[in-house]
């Protein structure tokens, strides 16, 4: 018996005369995601995706898990392909979703007969294939209404599907679909909660980070790397720099009031994550900002920060408490990274008393004491680049 | 230029350990507990380990227990000895300072119901014997005090523990973390009257992934692995026997210890003196330390940035401890220290490699430090 993978892409079925490119963007990235695994066949109908191993030995455990993180997949299941005869279908159904059946108390058939040459018509189909289930499996009772399990019988072109219930997929729009954006990435709870959830909104993801050796370690910045191969698992590689911000953080200390030390700093950073994002070719940044959560994430300091950059700015956590930030993370399996006791940039020279409602003004003035774009472009000159896959 | 100053985390394998190893990759390969003589080779290999460790410790080879290292050891002691006296006392005595590898333990004991009592300790990590002599009851099960402190270097009064719990009238076991102390200073658990002793491999230039627990025969504790019966039953499991070749073979390689430690105090008086040449410097080890461990804060600079720059210049010291990888010294706050010099402490631990070289550049280091790196406290 053939075994596939069906994939309900949700949304996409609503973006009328630019489904097809959303479709073959997911096609593309699954084909991406399921690398290294044997070769599939992607065949789109209707709403559904069916992904077939055209070898043998393709690992679809895997391949399921790794489908299961790719964004622009509502649901998703494992189906028997199996030949577009009766007695066969008879056969196999009880036999392919016997573990569901026999962990279940009620079930109900449904049946959709795409090709309708098939000679029986879909209610037949649901009550033969019914009354064969209770058959082979006594302790079960039939529940139109809300049943344990629901099996599905589907006559297609080629071959009559049979599978049970969906797996939630991932959700979201296929990653690409909406353009790319730079990620500023800390190495914190929020950063990679912020890329993910924008990822999820079909966004390619390039990250942004800044070390202070020394007062950053080594091992922060491993923190980073391994926080976006987290990340990537849910939207393919990202391109990651690591922009050197010691000589900034120093001059700032040196040079501005201690109480603006933050949001000069922060402001830096937007204008170098700016100027990568331009080169490449993204739309917006991404900051995992939430209002009140800092002194320098209040709104004032927020209206502050987003004064710099010339592009939109997208802070996904902006309404969201810590809680269901961290409830997120370990969804997505970067919290137990994300609280590793590291130095980062941001705790760096945190002052003892920052303030919490500055003027733009103030910091126009305090920053007069800087030469902004040859720090700047001394940052970026000595930018590093590691592109991050997703590969384990 | 390289200075290795962090002996307290681990230490390189000598040569010595590194051949003995080789030995029982390449020719005794056996399974120790093989009735042919494949095995009885390894046999012998896992028998002279031993019977070189137990030299040192002035005890007899069956007295050695083998463990997959220090931690494993500890574990071993206090849940072994808290289970076998769990009739007679539930009541476990420990310092504030203990290794987590003692104080995990007991605060799992503790949430099974244990009265763990947590003696304090002074400004220099001593604990404070009149606490100390006065919790000890009858119903005492274990007391469990590290010989040397792994962060700033205190020798612990090990030795009048005895007395104190025959004066208690209780039958407690004495149990002694010498992890940072055995190689280093005279240690015999019999003049000691201790019980049971923790030692590990890797910080005396054997290799890691092997350490040991003296069992002072006639003392009983249960087993918390159950298998084929080696180690007396007490720690089952095929031998490592290239782990334990490794660390018999350093621990025989260990020079005399009374010559070795007269040596490494005046390396450490250097290193005092040095010191002294610096601004904003203190001392957190007690004077009278285990001279290997220097526990010192620059005050002005994080722990970890300091770490971070001396890193680049491939000097390698650590906050703390290895083990808390970054989070706040427990060791230190026990102490009573103030934030600022908690945040700003670093451990200097010397071997018998250690070089006056090495100093220098150390103090080099922290000098450019100084000069380089903004004040941030």
């Amino acid at each position: 018996m053939k075994e596939i993978i069906l994939i309900k892409n949700g949304e996409l079925a609503l973006k009328g005369l630019n489904r097809r490119t959303f479709e073959d963007i997911l096609v593309k990235n699954m084909r991406h995601r399921l690398r290294g695994l044997g070769k599939f066949k992607f065949t789109p109908a209707q709403s559904t995706i069916m992904v077939e191993p055209e070898n043998e030995d393709a690992d679809l455990d895997e391949a399921e898990s790794r489908l299961l993180k790719v964004f622009g997949i509502a649901a998703l299941s494992r189906a028997a392909a199996v030949e577009k005869d009766m007695d066969v279908i008879l056969a196999s159904a009880g036999d392919y979703l016997c573990d569901q059946l026999m962990s279940a108390e009620t079930f109900k058939v449904e049946a959709k007969r795409a090709d309708k040459h098939f000679p029986f018509k879909s209610p037949e189909i649901c009550a033969e294939v019914g009354g064969k289930i209770l058959e082979q499996f006594p302790h079960l009772r039939v529940d139109v209404h809300n049943p344990d399990i629901v099996v599905m019988v589907e006559v297609r072109d080629y071959y009559t599907y049979i599978h049970g219930n969906q797996i939630k997929g991932a959700g979201g729009m296929p990653v690409g679909s909406a353009g790319r954006a730079a990620l500023l990435v800390s190495g914190g709870i929020d950063s990679p909660v912020a890329g993910w959830m924008m990822a999820k909104r079909g966004l390619n993801l390039v990250g942004v980070h800044f070390a202070s050796p020394p007062y950053t370690s080594p091992r922060a910045e491993m923190k980073v790397h391994t926080l976006c191969k987290k990340v990537a698992q849910y939207c393919g590689h990202i391109p990651l720099y690591v922009v050197p911000f010691t000589r900034i953080q120093e001059e700032i200390k040196e040079k501005c009031p201690e109480d603006l030390f933050t949001l000069v700093m922060r402001r830096f950073m937007m204008r170098c994550a700016e100027k990568l994002a331009l080169k490449e070719e993204c739309g917006a940044l991404i900051t995992g900002e939430s209002v009140g959560q800092v002194a320098s994430q209040t709104m004032q300091a927020i209206a502050c920060t987003d004064a710099v950059p010339n592009m939109p700015v997208f802070r996904p956590l902006i309404g969201m408490d810590k809680d269901e930030v961290i409830a997120i993370s370990r969804k997505i399996d970067t919290f137990e990274t994300s609280i590793l006791p590291y130095e980062d940039c941001c705790t760096v020279f945190t002052p003892k008393h920052p303030r919490t409602k500055p003027k733009l003004y103030m910091l126009e003035e305090a920053e007069q004491a800087l030469d902004i774009d040859a720090l700047v472009q001394d940052a970026l000159d000595n930018t590093k680049f590691i592109m991050i896959d997703n590969f384990r | 230029m390289e200075a290795y100053l962090d002996n307290s985390a681990t230490t390189p394998v000598c040569p010595e350990a590194i051949k003995a190893i080789n030995q029982t990759l390449t020719e005794c390969w056996g399974n120790p507990s093989s009735l042919h003589y494949g095995g009885i080779e390894a046999a012998d290999m896992v028998g002279e380990a031993r019977h070189a460790i137990a030299r040192k410790l002035s005890c007899a080879d069956d007295e050695i227990v083998f463990t997959s290292g220090g931690t494993e050891a500890n574990n071993l002691a206090v849940f072994g000895a808290a289970n076998a006296y769990r009739a007679k006392g539930t009541r476990i005595i420990l310092s504030s300072v203990e290794h987590p590898s003692v104080n995990e333990p007991a605060r799992q004991l503790e949430m099974q119901g244990y009265d763990v009592v947590r003696i304090r300790c002074d400004k220099f990590g001593r604990l404070d014997e009149r606490q100390l002599m006065a919790s000890i009851t009858p119903s005492t099960a274990l007391v469990s005090i590290m010989a040397v402190n792994n962060e700033v270097g205190t020798i612990q009064p090990v030795e009048k523990i005895r007395m104190a719990v025959k004066k208690a009238n209780s039958r407690a076991l004495i149990h002694c973390d010498a992890v940072q102390a055995f190689g280093k200073m005279p240690l015999k658990p019999y003049s000691m009257g201790v019980d049971l002793m923790t030692i590990s491999s890797h910080k005396i230039h054997g290799p890691k992934g092997v350490g040991a627990l003296f069992i002072k025969k006639g003392t009983r504790i249960v087993s918390r692995t159950f298998g084929g019966g080696q180690e007396h039953g007490i720690r089952p499991g095929t031998e490592p026997v290239p782990a334990i070749a490794g660390f018999g073979a350093a621990a025989a390689a260990l020079p005399d210890i009374n010559y070795q430690l007269k040596k490494t105090a005046e390396l450490r008086d250097y290193l005092l003196f040095r010191l002294r040449e610096l601004d904003g410097v203190v001392i957190n080890s007690p004077e009278d330390a285990l001279p290997y461990v220097t526990n010192i804060s620059v005050l002005g600079f994080p722990s970890e940035v300091l770490l971070n720059f001396l890193s680049e210049m491939n000097i390698y010291v650590s906050g703390g401890s290895a083990c808390s990888k970054g989070h706040k010294s427990r060791v230190l706050a026990s102490m009573n220290l103030d934030t600022q010099r908690i945040n700003s402490a670093l451990r200097i631990s010397i071997s018998r490699y250690t070089t006056k070289a090495e100093i220098d550049y150390l103090i080099e280091g922290i000098a450019s430090a100084q000069k380089s790196i903004m004040r941030r406290l």
